[in-house]
């Protein structure tokens, strides 16, 4: 007769592991693999840091030539530009390698992760754990530090909630908008391609006061894809001033509404386009 | 029943270029109104040549792949719909697909593995430390699973498929690209597991040695349809294939053109090597052995199975045109 | 062999739509920050308008693809494997063969990449066509000299395969870097002095801002012969330099009993 392994064996303090402490099982792996190389890894870290300054480095070419940018200060865009670095760097240490699905596709890889009794998308996200990518977090915070000291902010708990909240609810944004970029990949061949221009291009965009575009871009990323709550309406709210395009008020303090909103468009995507893979794969 | 397919479909789409700005699009049917069942501690031999349709069967089965078209149950539960319950219950190897983790020494796919099925230390470990004995791993456990060989992978992925003591086992080309040595113990290891406990066996494969040790029951598969499903002397004495007995003798001797049953197919070396040609539903290996013997000296021997090609080609030749 | 570079990177026909269409949506931003500076200088800054700088974003946004400023560690990856060792074997000088696959991509880029964003961005934003007849008959040789500096740097940056256990961050570091200083983000006319300075004591500025200027006019006459001179001393020295580098890794390699 079979036997069939019973989720707890019948054994002295032999402990059942939970599902997180697989998903925390297959990351350590990946941590140990990365930190094998101290020098390589410290100097990795060093080169995201200096990226961060590099990409700062437009923003501080344009404010040479003027002192303000669609109404708002240098210290005002650089704490925007802060703000997106922090939760881009963050979303793409905790998600930014799921761009590698079409590569797993091909080889046969996801078709592994699929064999086990986990989740595709949860195997993805701990598939990779970029450490190094704080680096540029921390460009993003000190940029950030510097620039809170040049502007004029009213501080309320209210606002400090929200400081400290931005770069969360960013993070959770972003990290959406790249689920829902590798799903599309399900469906198109060269799908995160062509995604890059919301992944990319989001945090590009994120970084600059939304006031320099013409009203379809502003609106297409902020009811289409939340970069706006990224950076630019929380800062109107720190800075107390309002929308030059009308957007209400209360718009300004919903980053995390609008990061749950995107999670769950995400997710759906995802299952749909997971569900045609398995519909339509060879 | 463990496992009961019905009517099972799966067609996909092909998109090519026929030229520079045109592309067309084919539907290829890879499984074709397949019905069979498994019943539990059976072990099913799923025959067919590359690209008949036993790798799209097989990934239908954990729900990596949906049907088009039918119904397929495994364990009680729809595959699709419940991979990820189903993966708990169910083990598989894919022989030309690895599930260990590459960069990894090997005893960490199993530790991962483990928490992953979630199975307290104690109990993979033992699990694995039976697997390892059985299979002489030991030597290579603390390997990178990118440098092993491929005998040495493929004793790891089996080890990783039966780890959580599934109640089926699901296997894809397992044995493909090994030498005759590693093979055998692959084979060896599988005929204990079901032994001692019982796991039914879903074998899909091209190469008709390996069902032989296993299998109760094959399955002939061919462009997606069923075209026999019996036992494996059934198949063969209806096919009229020959095995093939290969002789080498310990000094070159006269051609062994006189032993009852066989007809000599080939002779190297001088009469080093020899070839008998033998029908199954005539005598058995056994007794053209000892017919041989009888006569030479042998230093070595082996048997050949008929191709899967061949048997495939002879079962539509046959009288009998419906699998049973 | 520039003719299988055109063929393998012609057959990504839906990876190059694609990056049609994220180099549109970059260029957007690109030029709204521009234009949002502009409007605070009075119209015009470091010598460019509103059409200037209109072709200069999608002229530099068409040229990426063909100059490839994106990261490129195909060579350090064939270092890591040990498959340089067949590539070095081989009768065909490396560089040079590489330098070939490369030309071949770029020229098949300026079809399939560059084409579009420059029409789709001149018909909506504006575009000014180059009046001086000096630089309108340089651009072309002005863009195969920036293909091949753009190469020359790739080859060297990969080189430090042989020296590096990963080269992933440098590569990253030098693509930001270049991107910087190529006046990708921004034009280099609009740079402070100090980092004008910088930018060029690199190679960097003649990968992109060069081609660019002579379509855009800041580069005219002499102004834009110079430009072109300096373009084809930075691909001397640079190749220049490869080689000896490149020499210095198989000596090593050869040592090591690679």
């Amino acid at each position: 007769m079979v036997e069939l392994q019973p989720l707890g064996t019948a054994g002295r303090g032999d402990a059942v592991p939970s599902l997180l402490s697989a998903y925390v099982a297959l990351v350590r792996s990946r941590l140990s693999a990365q930190m094998v190389y101290r020098g390589s890894f410290a100097f990795e870290v060093g080169a995201q840091f200096g990226i961060g300054f590099v990409d700062f480095a437009e923003i501080y070419v344009v404010f040479h030539q003027v002192s303000s940018l669609g109404g708002f200060s240098f210290a005002e865009v650089a704490m925007m530009f802060a703000l997106t670095t922090c939760a881009f760097s963050m979303a793409d240490m905790f998600v930014g390698h799921i761009d590698g699905l079409p590569n797993y596709v091909r080889t046969g890889q996801f078709d592994a992760m699929l064999l086990r009794p986990l989740s595709a998308l949860g195997q993805l996200v701990t598939s990779d754990f970029s450490l190094r990518r704080l680096g540029r977090a921390m460009t993003g915070l000190l940029v950030l530090g510097a620039a809170l000291v040049f502007t004029d902010i009213d501080w309320t708990p209210a606002r400090l909630l929200l400081l400290v909240i931005t770069p969360v609810a960013g993070c959770a944004i972003f990290c959406a908008i790249f689920v829902a970029a590798a799903a599309v990949s399900f469906w198109l061949v060269e799908g995160t391609e062509f995604a890059n221009a919301f992944t990319y291009g989001g945090n590009y965009l994120a970084s600059l006061p939304f006031t320099i575009f013409h009203v379809a871009v502003q609106r297409f990323f902020t009811f289409v894809i939340p970069a706006a709550f990224v950076a630019y309406l929380p800062t109107l709210a720190l800075l107390g001033r309002k929308d030059p395009t009308g957007l209400p008020g209360w718009l300004c303090w919903s980053g995390p509404v609008a990061a749950l909103i995107a999670a769950a468009a995400a997710r759906l995507l995802w299952r749909n386009g997971l569900h045609h893979y398995v519909g339509a794969g060879s | 029943m463990i496992v009961e397919v019905e009517r099972l479909r799966r067609d996909f789409v092909v998109r090519h270029k026929t030229s520079r700005f045109g592309r067309s699009r084919d539907v290829v049917t890879a499984v074709a109104d397949v019905t069979f069942g498994i019943n539990a501690g059976e072990c099913l031999g799923y025959i067919g040549a590359n690209g008949a349709g036993k790798s799209t069967t097989v990934k239908m089965l954990m729900g990596i792949r949906g049907p088009t078209s039918g119904r397929v149950q495994v364990c009680g539960l729809e595959p699709v719909r419940e991979r990820t319950v189903l993966a708990r219950r169910v083990g598989a190897v894919f022989g030309q697909r690895s599930q260990l983790w590459w960069d990894l020494p090997l005893t960490d796919s199993f530790r991962l593995l483990g928490a992953i099925h979630r199975m307290p230390d104690r109990a993979w470990q033992a699990r694995l430390q039976e697997c390892a004995d059985l299979l002489d791993m030991h030597e290579f456990l603390t390997t990178p699973v990118r440098q092993l060989s491929l005998g040495q992978r493929m004793r790891g992925e089996v080890t990783a498929a039966l780890l959580h003591s599934p109640e089926l086992l699901l296997l894809d080309e397992p044995t493909i690209g090994l030498d005759i040595v590693s093979k055998e113990r692959l084979r060896g290891f599988l005929a204990e597991e079901r032994s001692e406990r019982g796991t039914t066996v879903l074998l899909a494969t091209h190469d008709l040695s390996d069902i032989e040790r296993l299998s109760d029951r094959i399955i002939v598969i061919d462009h997606g349809r069923l075209a026999f499903d019996g036992t494996l002397p059934a198949l063969v004495s209806r096919v009229g294939a020959s095995r093939v007995l290969v002789v080498d003798l310990v000094e070159p001797g006269p051609p062994l053109d006189d032993i009852p049953n066989t007809t000599l197919q080939s002779v190297e070396a001088d009469g080093l090597r020899q070839h008998l040609a033998f029908r199954a539903e005539e005598t058995s290996a056994a007794t053209v052995i000892a017919a041989v013997t009888a006569r030479v000296e042998l230093r070595d021997l082996a048997i050949t199975e008929p191709a899967i090609e061949d048997v495939v080609r002879r079962l539509y030749l046959s009288p009998h045109q419906d699998p049973q | 062999m520039a003719r299988a570079g055109f063929s393998r990177w012609a057959t990504y026909r839906q990876a190059a739509v694609a990056g049609m269409f994220t180099n549109t949506v970059f260029g957007i931003i690109k030029l709204s920050v521009l234009l949002a500076v502009i409007d605070e200088t009075g119209g015009t800054v470091a010598g460019y308008d509103h059409a200037s700088l209109s072709t200069y974003v999608w002229v530099s946004q068409g040229l990426i693809a063909v100059v490839y400023v994106f990261g490129w560690s195909e060579l350090a990856l064939r270092v890591r494997t040990g498959d340089i060792a067949i590539d070095l074997a081989r009768p065909v000088d490396l560089q040079l063969s590489w330098l070939a696959t490369d030309l071949g991509r770029a020229t098949y880029a300026i079809g399939a990449r560059a084409v579009v964003p420059m029409v789709v961005g001149a018909l909506l934003f504006g575009f000014a066509f180059p009046h001086d007849p000096t630089a309108i008959v340089l651009i072309a040789p002005a863009i195969a000299l920036a293909v091949v500096i753009s190469f020359a740097c790739r080859f060297l940056v990969n080189l430090a395969a042989f020296w590096l256990v990963e080269v992933r961050g440098l590569i990253t570091l030098y693509v930001l870097t270049m991107n910087l200083l190529c006046g990708l983000v921004v034009p280099v006319q609009l740079f402070p002095t100090w980092l004008k300075v910088v930018a060029y004591s690199t190679p960097f500025p003649f990968l992109l801002q060069a081609p660019t200027d002579l379509v855009t006019g800041q580069a005219q006459g002499w102004q834009a012969v110079g430009s072109v001179a300096a373009q084809l001393g930075w691909c001397v020295v640079l190749l220049g330099l490869g080689r000896l580098v490149l020499s210095r890794a198989t000596e090593k390699l050869v040592v090591q009993g690679g």
